[in-house]
C-alpha cells in the first residue's frame, strides 16, 4: 500500500488534527507514516493543508505532490489541489461547502455534507472526523478500531471530553459513506 | 523497550535532548523551531531543568557558555537568522573549548528571508560561522528517528571533543510527524566527570576558562592544538549512508529532507533499469570526502540536490576532484526539489550520455 493524501480547507476545520489522526491510526495499523503540514503564510491568510503518507516501505519524501486522495474542506482548494489528484485516485469533499464542477471523470467521487451533518450532531468542529469516516467506508483501512484509539490518544485527558461526540461524528460518516 | 510514539520533528529534538541529559535551555523565538522551546518550558522543569527565554539570541547564546563552562549538558536552537546573531557567542565556545549543542532549524534567507523550510546555512554550519578558526561538529538528520539518535549523539560528541556540537536540520525534518523510538533516559551519574569544568576551586587548583591569548606564540599553539584537536574529528567522527550505491553508474549528493526525496528518485529509476543510488552525509563536518571519491572512478556522473544555491556541491567538487562531472539541482525560499524533477535531471544525462542499458 502507498497513501498519498492531501487535506486541504480553511484553518480551524481541523484539518492538520484529521490529518495526524489518519497518520497516527495508519502507524497503529503497522504501517510507516509521515505528516506533513503547511505552516508558511498561506496559513495566515486562513487555508491550511497537510499532506500524509501511509506507506508498506519506509518512506523517502513527505512532500506529496500528487495525492492519490483528496480531502477537500472549502472552493479554493478543490481548485488548487484536484488537477494534481492522480488518474483513479479518491477525492471526498464537504459537498456543504464545495461545488464540484470539474468534468474530471477519471476519478473516484465521494461528495459527503460533512457540515450539514456535524451541525445535525450539535458541533461543527466534527466535519472533519465524517469525512475520515468517509474515507475509512471506501478504503477499509485504517480500522475503526486504530482510528477511534488515534482519537482517543491525540485528544488525551484534557480533551477527553470530546471523544464522544468526535466517536459519532466518524460513525455518521462512515454509515454515510457506506450508503453513497 | 522503547515506546514508538508519532512525534512532531521539533518535540522529537527536544525530547531526545532531555533523554541525553540536557538540563538546560536557553533560546529566543523564531519560526520554524518554536516547539522546542514550548516542550522544553515544561519539559525540563520536570525533570529538575532549567528553561529561560533570554532578552535576545546574543543574550541566550552566552547563557550557553556559562552552563556549558559550569559542565552542564545544555542545549541551545534557534533558525537562520537567530543563528547568526549567535556567531560571536559561538566563536567563543569553540574557542574556549566547551561542549554545547546548538540546533539550528533553518529556514530560507538571506536576510530576514521566510520562515519555510531550506538548507542555505551549509556553509555558515561547516566552516565554522563565526571569526577565527573553528569548526563545530555538524550532524544532519534525515529522519525524525535519526533526529532523535543524533541529538543524543551530540552530546557525547561534544563532551567527548569538548567542542560545539550542531543539529542542522531543516525546516520539514521541524515541521513533520513520524514515528519514533524513544531510547530510555540515560543516568546522569554514569557520565564522565568535567574535571576542567569552573564548579568552585575549594580544595583544588582553581580551572581557568579564557578565550583570550595576547601573545602570538601563545594563540598560535592553541589554533595548532584546535586543529589537532579537529584532525581527530575529521579520523574517527564521519558518518555517511549510501544507499544503492553498490553497482551504481550514477550518484544523487543530498544531505536532510533532500536526501529523502533523492531517495524516493532513486526507487523511480530503479524501476526504469537506471542504475542510481544516494550517498547522503551525515556528518556535515566532518565530510566523508574520501567516500565520494571512492566512487568517483565508477560513477559517470553526480547530481547535487540542495535546498540552497550551491553549497554543498563545493564539497562534493573537491572530493572528487574533477574525476566525474558534477550537476546541481538547487531550490530555495521553502521550494523543496521533486523527485519527479531529480528523476528527469538523472533521465536528461542518460540520454544525453547514451548510457541507458
Amino acid at each position: 500500500m502507498f497513501e498519498s493524501i492531501i487535506l486541504a480547507g480553511f484553518g480551524g476545520q481541523g484539518i492538520l488534527l484529521a490529518g495526524r489522526l489518519l497518520a497516527l491510526a495508519g502507524m497503529k495499523e503497522g504501517k510507516h507514516v509521515t505528516w506533513l503540514p503547511s505552516y508558511g503564510p498561506e496559513m495566515r491568510g486562513g487555508t491550511a493543508n497537510c499532506m500524509v503518507i501511509i506507506s508498506n516501505e519506509p518512506i523517502g519524501s513527505p512532500i506529496v505532490t500528487f495525492p492519490n486522495t483528496l480531502f477537500i474542506f472549502n472552493q479554493p482548494s478543490l481548485e488548487k489541489f484536484l488537477p494534481k489528484l492522480l488518474p483513479g485516485g479518491l477525492l471526498i469533499y464537504d459537498s456543504s461547502l464545495v461545488n464540484y464542477n470539474s468534468s474530471r471523470k477519471d476519478i473516484d467521487l465521494v461528495a459527503i455534507p460533512a457540515t450539514r451533518l456535524s451541525v445535525d450532531i450539535g458541533d461543527q468542529r466534527v466535519a472533519n472526523l465524517i469525512m475520515l469516516g468517509a474515507y475509512v467506508a471506501r478504503k477499509g483501512f485504517p480500522s475503526t478500531e486504530k482510528m477511534l484509539s488515534a482519537l482517543k490518544e491525540t485528544l488525551g485527558e484534557k480533551k477527553a471530553s470530546m471523544f464522544e461526540i468526535n466517536e459519532r461524528a466518524f460513525r455518521k460518516g462512515l454509515t454515510y459513506g457506506k450508503e453513497a | 523497550m522503547a515506546e514508538k510514539l508519532l512525534m512532531k520533528g521539533n518535540e522529537v529534538l527536544a525530547e531526545a535532548a532531555v533523554r541525553a541529559g540536557c538540563r538546560y535551555f536557553f533560546g529566543y523565538p523564531i519560526t520554524p523551531q518554536n516547539e522546542i522551546p514550548e516542550y522544553m518550558s515544561w519539559r525540563l522543569p520536570e525533570v529538575g531543568g532549567v528553561y529561560l527565554q533570554a532578552e535576545s539570541e546574543v543574550a541566550a547564546i552566552n547563557m550557553v557558555f556559562g552552563a556549558a563552562g559550569a559542565g552542564a549538558r545544555v542545549l541551545i536552537s534557534s533558525s537562520g537568522p537567530g543563528i547568526s546573531l549567535m556567531q560571536e557567542g559561538i566563536s567563543y565556545i569553540a574557542a574556549a573549548e566547551l561542549p554545547c549543542v546548538i540546533i539550528n532549524v533553518s529556514r530560507g534567507g538571506p536576510g530576514l528571508g521566510g520562515i519555510l523550510p531550506a538548507q542555505s546555512d551549509y556553509f555558515q554550519a561547516t566552516r565554522g560561522g563565526g571569526h577565527g578558526d573553528y569548526h563545530l561538529i555538524v550532524l544532519a538528520p534525515h529522519t525524525l528517528q535519526e533526529a532523535f539518535d543524533l541529538t543524543v549523539l551530540a552530546f557525547d560528541l561534544a563532551d567527548k571533543y569538548r567542542n560545539p556540537v550542531m543539529i542542522y536540520a531543516d525546516g520539514f525534518i521541524g515541521q513533520m510527524m513520524e514515528p519514533v523510538e524513544l531510547r530510555d533516559p540515560i543516568d546522569l551519574s554514569t557520565l564522565p566527570p568535567k574535571p576542567w569544568a569552573i564548579t568552585g576551586a575549594k580544595g583544588r587548583e582553581r580551572n581557568l576558562i579564557k578565550t583570550l591569548y595576547l601573545e602570538g606564540d601563545k594563540l598560535e599553539a592553541h589554533n595548532f592544538r584546535l586543529k589537532r584537536k579537529y584532525d581527530e574529528i575529521v579520523r574517527n567522527e564521519v558518518r555517511y549512508e549510501l544507499y544503492m550505491m553498490d553497482d551504481a553508474d550514477f550518484a544523487i549528493a543530498a544531505y536532510g529532507t533532500s536526501a529523502r526525496i533523492a531517495k524516493t528518485a532513486v526507487k523511480v529509476l530503479r524501476d526504469k533499469g537506471i542504475k542510481v543510488g544516494v550517498i547522503r552525509p551525515i556528518t556535515l563536518f566532518p565530510f566523508p570526502y574520501s567516500v565520494y571519491e571512492s566512487f568517483a572512478n565508477q560513477l559517470k556522473y553526480i547530481l547535487v540536490v540542495e535546498m540552497s544555491m550551491g553549497q554543498l556541491i563545493y564539497d562534493v567538487e573537491y572530493s572528487v576532484k574533477g574525476k566525474v562531472p558534477v550537476g546541481l539541482l538547487p531550490h530555495a525560499g521553502g521550494i523543496a526539489p521533486t523527485h519527479e524533477e531529480i528523476v528527469s535531471r538523472i533521465l536528461e544525462r542518460v540520454e544525453s550520455r547514451g548510457d541507458q542499458r
